[in-house]
């Protein structure tokens, strides 16, 4: 349970009824009785079940493709290869609901010529049973002819590397400068460079991809999938080669997403199926088809080289970034982007050089991921600011506290957030939650230590996207509510919440409203629920749709009650005289007396984040987020020396989040952001060997179980200056950075040196403490 | 299909008829006769979606064969409670927030009673034990294990049978 700390400038200007309250969610009862359906659940009469057959090698040459055994078997319906899709290409990047042009990097549907990665897709079947189309993709006959790969990005960028993508490997390139980086260093009294590394992230959601598809009588071909994105429907269109209105995207709620049901999954085969057998198809992954078919977090190397004077300002600061790109570009640019802007961190960094990369090689391909590209430079930063804490002697709060970015300041890229800079306030108060330096280790195998991260992340997509946001709210005869926005929900609450503005603005409760998402034909198109933007864009659409209809509804009541409209207020199912109670109507009759006005009881409203040009290419000066989020996380652990085993004993999170709507949602995208941050720190790797995954099941991928998770200590902050709703900024991305470096940061203080690498395996514990003593 | 035979699964009370071959695990079986609420997220044993009880024991559908499940009594999600009825364990997910995505909640329920089942009174420790071949990737379990542990006082205040 959270604690809402309030702080002198944070005291409510409203009392609001349903917003900020531990609600159960709408969606809560449909899944703990069973009922709720997700995408996998759905079925229909006379539909095949489709297999993806793929590349056992991650750089080769097709040279053979045979399929008339598999399509001799009986029950085999159809098998599609590359030979019957000539000219198809689907596009890998995709800004999702906005009309900006996107980048050159379409990618073939299936293996035509060359295979770049392991696990690349060559033939598709359907068959009458699951079983069927399973011994025919043993009978698909291919030989691979290897070519020579390259599975590192900085092997990837030596002349003579063997070529996966464009010209020289680099599929993307950020610069972001100010002021004068060298002569800072020059001056300095100290420079302080380390080079951080992170690792293949997988997003293991709990449900494998899986989509139902079938052509109706308008010859549309729906799509019952599990997406974070409805607004694909115009990549698949144009990959199946119909038009945009020909392709409907029916979502569901998503058994989890994390950044990995962004990009396209099993929506282009299941199309290309449906349109060629004209029959109902359903495509669900087995878990290793997941492990292998979608993107992964990036890994980066952040090299920091951090100026300091003695009396600890940061003077100067070179990074340096080098992603893996893996062979498909996908948001590769996008991603490292996030990386670049946030490289500094919430500090203010006057003379400022980044340079960052993204290199494609025969690895899997990378994409989004919870985080993206912001959390693995957090995950250095934040390890640095304790190494020049520690070189310079000083504690690392107060070294902190002289280089903060305060209220007001610019950020990296010499925006201003409009927001409140409070990472002052939040990293004092986990680091005082969780108690402050220990004054011992403890003797023995076992030691105890400390550590903190604070983190800037953005929320809402970047802003020269141009993204939009739509929801209709209307209000039925009966006095209830409805709801209607495309967003999708992959657990958060995203839809829940939307209902609970509404009705705070409508004066009415939750048990009210219902809410209809996720169709691209039917609901209005509420853009991607990706980037810590649902709450904020869709939630920002919602407030000012139901604005709108109150709006009417106090006209009606105020004229009935022969009063100006600003003394009348809605709540508890009720309009009355703000002064004056007793003058009141039932909400009921109130909406009955419009409905015989016929006064219009709807609305839809499209909300436009700020738009904003391209960052400078030179110099990455401009405007690249709406806003950001700042918060702070403080870790304690036990680290075996004799073992390396590392143990989380108490996770303590204090964030701002603006307004907090849902407190029980709030405080579930701490405590699972907090988990995947801790994976990630401990025990998370996707390992690949000459691009092949060897960790293609969840006894080999290792996340936190029910046992390594300790009770997260959340605090919440409401600066109530956040761009979404009632002052609201976001949460499911800022709730992961910071954890991954407060761990690092305890083990570097329990065994006084410091694993460079995530993640903090023993082993490399162990290897780390050898080093420490034969350096001794 | 040959090496098929036609058995009778008892679910949720009810008697279910259906023809299956040998591999087919009690998984698919259950999601072939509509009980979707099953969720199959590794088939291997690695995530505990699948959980249902058989004859009170919580375990992995994914690695038991529809065959040898003839003659025991198959309780999943749905048979737990309903929304006019629910189940304690039910009641605190949803009102504790325990769910989020909400895939993992069917087999994370069943596997909650099958650890009251055997100790109607677990310390925190012990849920964490029992529930640990059950991945959740949304929740860092923290609601989970509270909403387990509540329900199990309430359990026992109620006296319900285990
Ligand atoms: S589906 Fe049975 S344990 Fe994962
Ligand atoms: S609630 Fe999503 S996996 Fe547990």
């Amino acid at each position: 349970m959270s604690t809402i700390v309030n702080l002198d400038d944070s005291v409510p200007n409203v009392n609001y009824r349903q917003v900020g309250k531990p609600l159960p969610r709408t969606d809560a009862a449909g899944k703990v009785f069973g009922k709720t359906p997700y995408a996998g659940d759905y079925q229909m009469p006379g539909m095949l079940h489709m297999r993806v057959v793929r590349a056992d090698i991650a750089s080769a040459e097709l040279t053979h493709l045979d399929v008339e055994k598999a399509r001799a078997l009986a029950g085999v319906v159809e098998i599609i290869t590359a030979a019957d899709l000539p000219d198809r290409m689907a596009a890998t990047d995709i800004p999702g609901q906005t009309g900006q042009k996107r980048m050159d990097t379409d990618q073939q549907v299936l293996v035509r010529k060359r295979v770049k990665y392991f696990g690349e897709p060559i033939a598709l079947i359907a068959a009458e049973t699951p079983d069927i189309a399973n011994r025919a993709a043993e009978l698909v006959a291919f030989t691979l002819k290897p070519i020579p790969g390259v599975y590192d990005p900085i092997e990837a960028m030596k002349p003579g590397a063997p070529i996966v993508q464009g010209k020289d490997n680099v599929v993307a390139t950020h610069k972001i400068k100010k002021g004068d980086a060298a002569a800072g260093l020059a001056a300095a009294d100290i420079v302080i460079e380390n080079t951080y590394k992170t690792p293949f992230q997988e997003h293991a959601f709990l449900e494998p991809e899986v989509g139902l598809a079938w052509i109706d009588e308008n010859e549309v071909i729906n799509i019952r999938v599990c997406t974070q994105v409805i607004e694909h429907f115009r990549a698949i269109a144009d990959a199946v080669g119909v038009p945009h209105n020909k392709v409907r995207i029916r979502g569901a709620l998503v058994g989890g997403g994390f950044g990995g049901k962004e990009d396209v999954t099993v929506e282009i085969y299941l199309a290309l199926m449906a349109k060629r057998t004209l029959r109902p198809v359903r495509l669900e992954y087995t878990r290793e088809d997941s492990l292998v078919g979608h993107g992964k977090r990036h890994p980066f190397t952040l090299t920091y080289k951090t100026g300091l004077t003695k009396d600890g300002k940061i003077c100067g600061l070179d990074v340096q970034i080098i992603a893996d790109s893996g062979a498909y570009v996908f948001l590769s640019p996008y991603v490292l982007l996030y990386g670049a802007v946030n490289a500094p961190g919430p500090y203010k960094v006057e003379n400022l050089n980044v340079f960052a990369q993204a290199v494609a090689t025969n690895n899997m391909f990378t994409s989004a991921f919870r985080g993206f590209g912001g959390m693995q430079s957090c995950a250095a930063y934040e390890q640095q600011m304790d190494e020049c804490a520690k070189a310079l002697g000083m504690d690392r709060i107060e070294f902190r506290r002289l280089n903060y970015l305060n209220t007001g300041d610019e950020i990296s890229t010499g925006f201003v957030p409009p927001s409140a800079i409070w990472t002052e306030k939040c990293v004092d108060l986990a680091w005082k939650n969780l108690g402050g330096e220990l004054a011992l280790k403890k003797d023995g195998p076992i030691k105890i230590g400390r550590g903190v991260a604070a983190y800037q992340q953005s929320y809402g997509r970047l802003t020269f996207l141009h993204d939009t946001s739509e929801a209709w709210v209307g209000v039925e005869i009966d006095g209830t509510v409805i709801v209607r926005s495309g967003v999708t929900d992959i657990g958060a609450g995203q839809v829940s919440a939307l209902g609970q503005i509404a009705v705070e603005i409508l004066g009415v409760s939750l048990e009210d409203v219902i809410i209809y998402n996720s169709d691209s034909a039917v609901t209005p198109l509420a853009g991607t629920t990706t980037a810590t933007r649902a709450l904020y864009m869709t939630g920002n659409a919602t407030k000012m749709a139901a604005e709108a209809v109150r709006k009417r509804l106090v006209a009606r009541a105020a004229k009935s009650f022969g009063v100006e409209p600003d003394v009348v207020d809605l709540g508890g199912s009720r309009a009355f005289v703000i002064d004056n109670p007793e003058t009141s109507m039932e909400f009921i009759d109130l909406v009955k007396l419009c409905a015989s006005d016929g006064i219009h009881r709807s609305e839809l409203v499209n909300f436009k984040a700020p738009f904003s040009d391209y960052l400078d290419p030179e110099t990455g000066q401009g405007q690249a987020h709406p806003d950001y989020v700042y918060g702070a996380h403080a870790i304690e652990v036990s680290v075996d020396t004799d073992t390396g085993e590392v143990r989380v004993l108490r996770s303590v999170a204090v964030h701002d989040i603006g307004q907090c709507i849902n407190r029980a949602a709030v405080e579930g995208q701490i405590e699972g952001g907090t988990q995947n941050g801790q994976g990630f720190a401990l025990s998370e790797e996707m390992l690949y060997e000459e691009g092949k995954l060897v960790t293609p099941s969840f006894s080999e991928y290792l996340m936190p179980t029910s046992m390594d998770m300790p009770r997260v200590e959340i605090s919440l902050l409401e600066s109530r200056s956040g761009l979404g709703p009632f002052g609201a900024k976001g949460i499911g991305e800022p709730a992961i950075s910071p954890v991954a470096p407060a761990i690092a940061n305890a083990i570097a203080d329990a065994i006084g040196v410091r694993v460079f690498e995530m993640p903090i395996t023993p082993e490399r514990v162990v290897n780390a403490l050898k080093g420490a003593v034969g350096q001794m | 299909m040959k090496n098929s035979k036609e058995i009778i699964l008892k679910i949720n009370g009810r008697n279910e008829k259906i023809t299956v071959p040998s591999h087919r695990t009690l998984l698919e079986a259950l999601r072939e006769t509509g009980h979707v609420e099953v969720k199959c997220g590794c088939e291997k044993g690695d995530c505990g979606a699948c959980a249902v009880l058989v004859d009170n024991v919580a375990i992995d559908s994914c690695l038991t064969l529809a065959w040898t499940s003839e003659g025991k009594e198959i309780t999943t999600i749905s048979g737990l409670g309903t929304p006019d009825e629910p189940h304690p364990l039910q009641a605190a997910f949803r009102d504790l927030g325990a769910a989020q995505c909400g895939f993992c909640t069917p087999g994370m329920i069943i596997a909650a009673q099958g650890v009251i089942n055997d100790n109607p009174a677990p310390t925190d420790d012990e849920i964490r034990m029992g529930l640990s071949g059950n991945l959740c990737r949304c929740t860092g379990y923290a609601k989970i294990l509270d909403a387990v542990g509540h329900a199990a006082s309430e359990m026992r205040k109620n006296g319900e049978p285990s």
